[in-house]
Formats: C-alpha cells, sequence, structure tokens
C-alpha cells in the first residue's frame, strides 16, 4: 500500500508542477479539487432546476420534451442540458481525482478516516444521481442503461418479478415509472448533498469554492463545449430492437460492458469487494500515529489561538477547569488531531526564550515537543560555522531535507511549517544561532495540514497572532514553499540567501543574557 | 512575455479537460451485438402446480380450527419445479428446471435469458412443464419468426393468454 501511495503522490507531484508552470498556486487545478467538485455540483444543480421545468414524464413524451429542449430551444435549454451532461461529468473527474489524491497523500488513514469513507459514499451517489439522469431521457442508451441495470440486479435474485421484464416489450413500461425516476434522480443529489455536508465536518474553513479565476476558467471551458459539442440524445428507446451498438458516457458508465457480461455472482461479488475495500481501505493498515497534542493548564491562558488556528476542529474552548483567572481552556480532541502541532505554533507561550521554567507551551505535541525543537535548533546552531550560516526549518511532508545539513546549514524537522512560533525565528537570530533562518514545507496551496503554509506567512507577515517581531530583520527570513519536488529550487535558494547573508554583518554566536521572567536581551552583533 | 505564456498554459489546460470530457462523454461506442445478429428474450414468471394435493377437511376438522382460520381444504404451500426448453431450427437451446422462488418454495419460478441469434428466418419450439410430470410438456407451441437484424423478440408465458406469447 505504501508503494501504491508513493506512485500515486509522485503521479500528482508532477502533474502538479507541470499545472504550477501556467496555473498561480491558488488557482491550480489540482490544489482546488474539492472545491471545484462543489462547483460543479452546482452547476448540475441550477441547470437540473431549468431542465426540470421543461422535462414530461412519459414513455413518449420524456423524449421528445429533451429533443424540444435539445433542438427548439437550443439557445438556453439546450445549452442547460449539455452544462447538465458534461459538468456532471466534470464532477466525477474531479471527485476522482480528489480521492485519488487523498490517498496519495495519506490523508485517508487515522483521524482523517472520516472525510474518507463520507467521500466514497458521496462519489458512490453521485454515480447513482448520474445513472439514474441517463435513464430518463428514454433513448437508446437509457433503454441500455435500464436493462444492464435491470438485469443486475436481478442478477441478486430477491426480486419476486424480474425488473429487466419491464423493458423486454414495449407494452411493458409505463409513465409512473418516469415519475419514480425523476424522484429518484431528485433524491439522490440531495442525498449527496446532506452527505458532502457531513463530509466537510471535521475540518474548519473548508474551501467549498474554488478561486474565483479557476471558476471563471471552468464556467467557460463548459460554456464553450456546450456550443461546440452540444450534449444530444440517441434515437429514442424501442423496446423491439437491441440498443446496439451504444455510444457510451465512459465517465459513468464505464462498468456496463463488464455488468453485461460478467455473470452476475462474479460482477456482484466484485462490486462488494471493491466497495468493502474503499470503505475499508483507512484500516488497511491502520495508522500509527504519535500522540495527539495536550494541554498544559499550567500555561494555557485561555486566548484561543490554537482554536482558531486548528484545521481539522480539533480544539475547543471550554470552561476553565482548574481555577486560574482565564475565563476558557482549550481542551484537544485526540479524535480529530492529526498532530501537525499547528495549535503549538500559534501558543503565545511557546517561547524559546524561556529558561527560568522548563518550556512548556500551553499547547504542544508531546512527540515533537517545542522543548525538542529548541534542543535541536540550539544543537544544529552550535555546529554551524562560517558566514552565511542558515537554519533551516522544514516540515514532513515538503521537500526532502535528508543530506541538506552541511557546515553553513543547520536542518530542523517540523511536523508542518505551522508547528514553528515565530519566536523560534527571533530566537535564531537573536541568540546568534545563524546568520539568517529559511523555512520550508509543501509547494505553495497544497500544504498537507492544510493551514500551516498560510498561518506562518500570515505571522511573519505580522497580520495573524502570535506575530513575529518587529525587530527581526526581514533580510534574514526566507520561505521556500517549494513541494516534494523542490529539492533543486531549495538548494538554488539556499546558495542565493547564504550569498545575501554574507553581505550582511554576521551574528555572532553568544552567551544570552537572561533576565527574571526568562527574556532574553537582544544584542545583534 | 512570462504573462501571456501562463495564460496560454491555462488555455490550453482548459481546452484539454474540455477535449477530454466532451470526448469520452460519448466515445467510443459499445457494441456487443454481432452484425447482422438479432436477440431472443425470454422472460417469464409461473408458477408450478402444489406438490402435494389438497386435502378437503373434515367438518370437525373445521370446527377445531379457529374463526378466522376455518377453511374448506388444506394445501401444501411447496410447489413443483417448472420444465422449460426451447428448441431453435431443431437443436436444443435451452432445457431448463427452474426451481421454485421463496425459502419454503412456495414462490414461482422465474426465468430471464437472451439469446443472440442470425437474423432471418427461424423455427422456435418452446415447451413447458408445470404440472410435476417427468416426461413429455403441459405446454408446447411451435413459431415461425423472421427476424431483422437488430430485432429484439420477446417472449413471455401467460397461461391465461394460451402459453407463450411474443411481445
Amino acid at each position: 500500500m505504501t508503494r501504491m501511495r508513493a506512485i500515486v503522490r509522485a503521479g500528482f507531484d508532477r502533474a502538479e508542477a507541470l499545472l504550477g508552470l501556467a496555473f498561480p498556486p491558488a488557482w491550480n487545478p489540482l490544489l482546488n479539487l474539492g472545491g471545484l467538485g462543489f462547483f460543479f455540483f452546482w452547476i448540475v444543480t441550477a441547470s437540473g432546476i431549468y431542465l426540470y421545468i421543461f422535462f414530461d414524464t412519459g414513455v413518449t413524451q420524456a423524449y421528445e420534451s429533451v429533443e424540444y429542449m435539445t433542438r427548439e430551444q437550443w439557445y438556453v435549454a439546450g445549452v442547460m442540458r449539455s452544462f447538465h451532461r458534461y459538468a456532471s461529468d466534470a464532477l466525477v473527474i474531479a471527485a476522482g481525482l480528489h480521492l485519488l489524491r487523498e490517498f496519495g497523500q495519506d490523508r485517508y488513514r487515522g483521524v482523517r478516516w472520516f472525510s474518507w469513507v463520507t467521500g466514497v459514499f458521496v462519489f458512490g451517489l453521485v454515480f447513482v444521481a448520474g445513472i439514474t439522469g441517463y435513464w430518463l431521457v428514454w433513448d437508446r442508451l437509457a433503454q441500455y442503461v435500464a436493462i444492464v441495470i435491470s438485469e443486475w440486479l436481478d442478477a441478486l435474485g430477491i426480486f419476486g418479478e424480474p425488473i429487466a421484464r419491464n423493458f423486454m416489450a414495449p407494452s411493458a413500461l409505463d409513465d409512473r415509472f418516469f415519475t419514480l425516476m425523476v424522484f429518484i434522480h431528485i433524491a439522490v443529489p440531495l442525498l449527496a448533498l446532506i452527505l458532502m455536508w457531513v463530509h466537510l465536518q471535521r475540518i474548519s474553513k473548508p474551501k467549498i469554492n474554488p478561486p474565483r479565476g479557476l471558476a471563471v476558467g471552468a464556467f467557460l471551458s463548459l460554456l464553450i463545449l456546450s456550443l461546440i459539442h452540444p450534449a444530444t440524445s440517441q434515437p429514442p428507446a424501442d423496446l423491439a430492437t437491441v440498443p446496439d451498438p451504444v455510444a457510451l458516457d465512459w465517465f459513468y458508465l464505464a462498468a456496463f460492458p463488464l455488468l453485461e457480461i460478467l455473470p452476475g455472482p462474479l460482477s456482484w461479488g466484485t462490486a462488494l469487494f471493491l466497495v468493502a475495500l474503499a470503505l475499508a481501505i483507512p484500516w488497511l493498515p491502520p495508522m500509527r500515529l504519535p500522540r495527539p497534542a495536550r494541554v498544559d493548564l499550567a500555561n494555557c491562558n485561555g486566548c484561543g489561538r490554537c482554536f482558531a488556528d486548528c484545521p481539522y476542529n480539533a480544539i475547543t474552548m471550554v470552561p476553565r477547569s482548574d481555577g486560574a483567572p482565564f475565563s476558557a481552556q482549550a481542551r484537544v480532541n485526540p479524535s480529530l488531531c492529526v498532530r501537525c502541532g499547528i495549535c503549538a505554533g500559534a501558543c503565545p507561550t511557546a517561547m524559546p526564550f524561556r529558561r527560568a521554567r522548563e518550556l512548556s507551551p500551553g499547547i504542544d505535541l508531546p512527540d515533537l515537543s517545542i522543548a525538542s525543537l529548541r534542543d535541536r535548533v540550539e544543537a544544529e546552531g552550535a555546529r554551524l560555522a562560517g558566514r552565511g550560516r542558515i537554519m533551516v526549518f522544514g516540515c514532513a511532508h515538503g521537500v526532502p531535507l535528508e543530506g541538506l545539513a552541511s557546515e553553513r546549514v543547520g536542518v530542523v524537522r517540523l511536523a508542518c511549517a505551522g508547528q514553528l512560533p515565530p519566536a523560534f525565528v527571533d530566537y535564531v537570530l537573536s541568540e546568534g544561532l545563524a546568520d539568517g533562518v529559511l523555512v520550508t514545507g509543501c509547494a505553495e496551496n497544497a500544504c498537507h495540514a492544510r493551514f500551516g503554509i498560510a498561518w506562518s506567512e500570515a505571522r511573519f507577515a505580522r497580520t495573524r497572532d502570535p506575530q513575529l517581531r518587529k525587530r527581526v530583520p526581514a533580510e534574514r527570513l526566507k520561505t521556500c514553499w517549494a513541494g516534494r519536488l523542490g529539492r533543486p529550487v531549495l538548494a538554488a535558494e539556499l546558495a542565493s540567501f547564504a550569498h545575501e547573508l554574507e553581505a550582511l554583518p554576521q551574528l555572532a554566536p553568544r552567551q544570552p543574557k537572561r533576565g527574571l521572567l526568562g527574556r532574553t536581551k537582544v544584542e545583534h552583533a | 512575455m512570462l504573462k501571456i505564456a501562463r495564460w496560454s498554459g491555462q488555455a490550453l489546460f482548459y481546452a484539454a479537460a474540455a477535449l477530454l470530457t466532451g470526448t469520452f462523454a460519448s466515445w467510443p461506442s459499445w457494441s456487443r451485438l454481432p452484425e447482422g445478429a438479432a436477440q431472443i428474450t425470454v422472460a417469464f414468471i409461473h408458477a408450478g402446480a402444489r406438490k402435494e394435493a389438497c386435502r378437503k377437511l373434515s367438518a370437525e376438522e373445521i370446527a377445531q380450527l379457529p374463526p378466522r382460520a376455518r377453511r374448506p381444504s388444506d394445501c401444501g404451500r411447496e410447489r413443483v419445479p417448472l420444465r422449460f426448453a426451447l428448441v431453435l431450427d431443431g437443436r436444443p437451446i435451452v432445457a431448463r428446471t427452474l426451481p421454485p422462488g421463496g425459502v419454503l418454495g412456495d414462490g414461482p419460478s422465474r426465468f430471464y435469458e437472451k439469446l443472440m441469434v442470425a437474423a432471418g428466418r427461424h423455427q422456435l419450439a418452446l415447451q413447458m412443464a408445470d404440472s410435476g410430470r417427468l416426461e413429455g410438456f403441459d405446454y408446447e407451441q411451435y413459431f415461425e419468426v423472421d427476424l431483422r437484424p437488430g430485432q429484439n423478440l420477446a417472449i413471455d408465458f401467460q397461461p391465461d393468454r394460451g402459453g407463450f406469447v411474443m411481445r
């Protein structure tokens, strides 16, 4: 499974990098698959409502009404029909790629199982909705879909009368059947929408809309496709003939030839196995996570910054329980915590300058604590020598950091770039542990923990708490969001940064002067 | 210049995505029926005779039953399997024993099958035994059909209309 994930991830990394040549990071379609899925869903819904006005439920009327929309009112209803068709296809593509990407990123196991499982159900419902939609047109494709599906259901042997008998001769079908199909075609997407809402419950600030530029591009491409190659019906269904050959929509109906060919027990067995596999995959094998974030009430002042920054709704603010003179305290829900450490990076008590007591912030990752990061920073700083020394803070999911350390480059690994409290940048420079700090991680807009890059940039830009102190010289701090394939970019950045730092006065390593409150007096050499 | 290249790259992506979507939304076509072939669909649902004949209840037996359950005769629920055969141009194509449906074997037997045949004239013999007899058939009908390429000939079994019917 690990190898399969690595292959999928590598494929996406390359595709994202390729699209990154044309799209700004915020508009990269592969980094907005969930938002695009929602966007296509709304297009399908809006166009579907319009089509429903003109659609007539009846064995002959269904086809005629769709033909009227396509031929007579092509300029509105025809375009709407094409939108309905192509946006449905785009929805399947976006949702399928979204699932695949999350699999490759290993963001489906552990506490993320919930989003995966609900996502699989949404994907299944989208298919059901699409297939029932094809049924409604009642052309040869609809006839084919109806026969294959009903024969497949009959293979279960649980229906008193074979459903497929309804499609064996023209006299067997009546209008009420279409009323039922319309009901299913409306009810299933509604159910999918409810599940999409459930799907988002374990993340904060979900991106349910793509950025405007991407939305405009996607909309225009669908519009142009609808005008150049409008969706049309095949000849009307005729149960006295075999619907063969039939032009399939392969995005929705790719499995139909197999359902038609394979014996019922084999096709049902395969389908059930694949569904069970898709649902069980978060536990194949279960993810071994380090311990979740832990609140240290003695140092938590209930400021709520961890609550505001947590990308996974894992933190809630609850009434104070220890009698301390604060109104609230943070509480971590371990079943939602992905161990990204962004909460620790947001904590104002994560101050590496603190020496009077043990460095224990209000919230921290027990297995990659702020104190251990400080130890690592000091050890790396002590090792560095020469001019243009750089302390690199890198996340576990971005540029590979192996082999990066050298005499002039110290490396400190974080769970996520957002785990780094801005005070660490100040600390490294104030203590003269390096001449500059470079923070690196996932590619821009592709943070593994969703908000690590955004929050880091905002903290460094002093627009989000905890803010980088103003005394930190901007020219000594760099960020490099290069992603897993960005080692050459990072190497180039390091080289140029080192060159720039060499031109600046060197910060001398020194013994810090410590005050009573653990504050360090700043003295740049 | 770089900006133009980036916008062009985006346009290229959208064009490729639209081309992919538009193409595979209706291409390639799928065909399973060989050229010049037709299809015969045989589908029916029919209950065989009861396995045990009904026994007339005596007046004493009826009196012993709860008032709402009193009935003139007692019938076993289980039904016999059907025997069905289809002979096409003298060649037996289907010869099947169809068990009764239901957990207790008290439901109707079902049959659904599609047969691909060459278009043209054919002699069809359809045979059904629903009484539990082991030899011969209770229904035996012969049809001569002329099938067009791509035609779907539906055959049902409706005893109230005399047995096998073409639909």
